[in-house]
């Protein structure tokens, strides 16, 4: 392993990503450390999708290169695959499933075997707060449950990484905190690397030790959170560093299926 | 190779729970066998303009209306393969290193299994309507094979189309206008040798004549096969193959 593969779970060189005439990455230099929740924000259309979609090995990149947990994203995806966890941006557990049945789903596709496989499933369970559940179909769950089994989903198989796109969307402010406390038990517990993206800032102040702000596909800046405001003036907040480096306020335009994607997962919450 | 069983299995497997907790759509998709054999077939069985040898029409059309069957309801697999898609369902599953082959012939196999239940029905309205099955061991099982076959092939058919096209209306659309061709051109409810011969050379390039070959040999007592089983196996294996290779290429841009 290199020194910076030792030291960075991500590290992006240059990475960019082009459709047609748009460029929605451009030139993307990035080194996430080990063990650390890094956010990434940024208005609709900066870029953090495309990343995190570059960084999970879904889309390939037009330029650059991109190293997850010491591998390269181009040249060795299953290796990459086999050391992260996704959380998407819709909520993804099969509501047709029960939590169990999601789970040995992933379980399998992660080649867990077994008496491990059991053992797996059984503590997600615990640790998503859904053994009393586990049997009844998902689309019976609340959006928090759904959170929670997706993140269960998606650090059984104990990954390196884990990415995850806007965690919080829509649900209410007690399920927000619940996402949160997994989140912060999994890199207590585990050690894991974890990135959002997220639009919320309190959010990104309560969880991320370090962020960086896209705009435009380009990187605007980078710091911890304390860092960051203290850039911009001595009262300023995060709202405020986010409209300084990206020229933008909050729920400002947006793709229409970014729009549509989001307004989704707000009807399938209820 | 056990990585890759397992993984299929377990596709196969989450597919095939839906599908039980959700039988309404197999309900639904038997409507149409019923009215085909109980009300067309009835009656073209008193016209007699078609001529089909020592079979009656009935006979001769009943493996038809079951491949056909298991056509219409494989065709539209690949609309809840884009519904997955819309869910995120298909962004997670292809984070996992299971092989992309693995995970599309999972789907596969279900969409067989859920054919063998489009022929169960199928069998009940040819018995009910006094259609002169073959009971033998060799009739039934190759039955199954063929109908597991045939699934497979229009089911990842269609994830091909779902792939390409991405969105519900389209894909409704495309799948409309193909089955339709699909099913004329073949020897479902005519002999090819009525067929002009533009349209026998696009029905011999039709996998659905194939099927229908094989079902016609194994299904019906005294129902013949105009090739030999093996050769439509191998026509209905390779395609299989080749629309299996072609999906597993293309399955990943559904998350893109």
């Amino acid at each position: 392993m290199s020194a910076s593969a030792e030291l960075f779970a991500i590290a992006t060189s240059g990475l960019s990503k082009r459709f047609d005439q748009l460029k929605a990455l451009d030139a993307l230099d990035l080194g996430v450390a080990r063990g650390i929740i890094f956010g990434l924000l940024g208005p609709n259309g900066a870029g953090k999708s495309t990343a995190i979609k570059i960084l999970t090995t879904l889309l390939d990149a037009s330029a650059g290169s991109a190293q997850v947990a010491g591998f390269d994203v181009a040249n060795e995806p299953v290796e990459v695959r086999r050391r992260i966890g996704y959380v998407p941006q819709l909520l993804s557990a099969d509501g047709a499933l029960t939590a169990t049945e999601n789970l040995n789903l992933s379980a399998r596709l992660y080649g867990l075997r077994g008496a491990e496989r059991v053992a797996r499933v059984r503590d997600a369970l615990t640790f998503a707060g859904l053994d009393e559940v586990a049997d009844k179909l998902v689309r019976t769950y609340s959006g928090g449950m759904i959170r929670r089994l997706e993140i269960a989903q998606a650090t059984l198989h104990g990954p390196e990484v884990l990415f995850l796109d806007e965690p919080t969307s829509g649900l209410d402010p007690v399920a927000r905190h619940t996402v949160w406390d997994r989140l912060l038990e999994l890199r207590r517990s585990r050690g894991m690397t974890i990135l959002i993206t997220t639009h919320d800032m309190e959010e990104a102040d309560v969880l991320c030790d370090e962020l960086a702000i896209l705009h435009r596909g380009r990187l605007a800046a980078i710091g911890s959170p304390a860092a960051l405001k203290a850039q911009v003036g001595p009262d300023a907040d995060l709202e405020d560093v986010f409209a300084h480096f990206s020229g933008a306020v909050m729920d400002q335009g947006g793709r229409f299926r970014d729009i549509r994607e989001s307004r989704g997962t707000l009807q399938r919450l209820g | 190779m056990r990585a890759y069983a397992i993984e299929t299995a377990a596709v196969a497997d989450a597919e095939v729970r839906k599908l039980m907790r959700d039988p309404t759509e197999l309900m639904s998709r038997a409507v149409q066998p019923v009215l085909w054999l109980a009300i067309f077939g009835q009656v073209f069985s008193q016209v007699r303009g078609i001529p089909t040898g020592s079979l009656r029409y009935l006979d001769f059309m009943a493996p038809g209306i079951l491949a056909q069957s298991i056509l219409f309801s494989a065709i539209f697999y690949g609309i809840s393969v884009i519904w997955e898609r819309d869910l995120g369902i298909v962004h997670k599953i292809l984070v996992t290193p299971a092989h992309r082959s693995a995970l599309v012939l999972g789907k596969a196999i279900a969409a067989g299994l859920r054919g063998l239940v489009q022929a169960v029905v199928v069998y009940g309205v040819a018995v009910a309507t006094d259609v002169d099955i073959q009971w033998t061991p060799a009739g039934v099982l190759t039955v199954v094979l063929a109908v597991v076959l045939g699934s497979c092939i229009f089911s990842t058919f269609s994830l091909v189309i779902a792939c390409i096209v991405k969105t519900r209306e389209r894909f409704m659309g495309i799948g409309q206008v193909l089955t339709m061709p699909l099913f004329f051109a073949s020897n479902a409810i005519y002999p090819l040798d009525l067929m002009p011969g533009w349209l026998r050379t696009i029905a011999l390039a039709n996998p659905l004549t194939y099927l229908v070959d094989v079902l016609r040999g194994a299904m019906i007592v005294g129902g013949a096969s105009v090739h030999a089983w093996t050769t439509s196996f191998a026509v209905l294996l390779g395609v299989f193959l080749a629309l299996l290779a072609l999906a597993a290429h293309l399955y990943p841009g559904l998350a893109r």
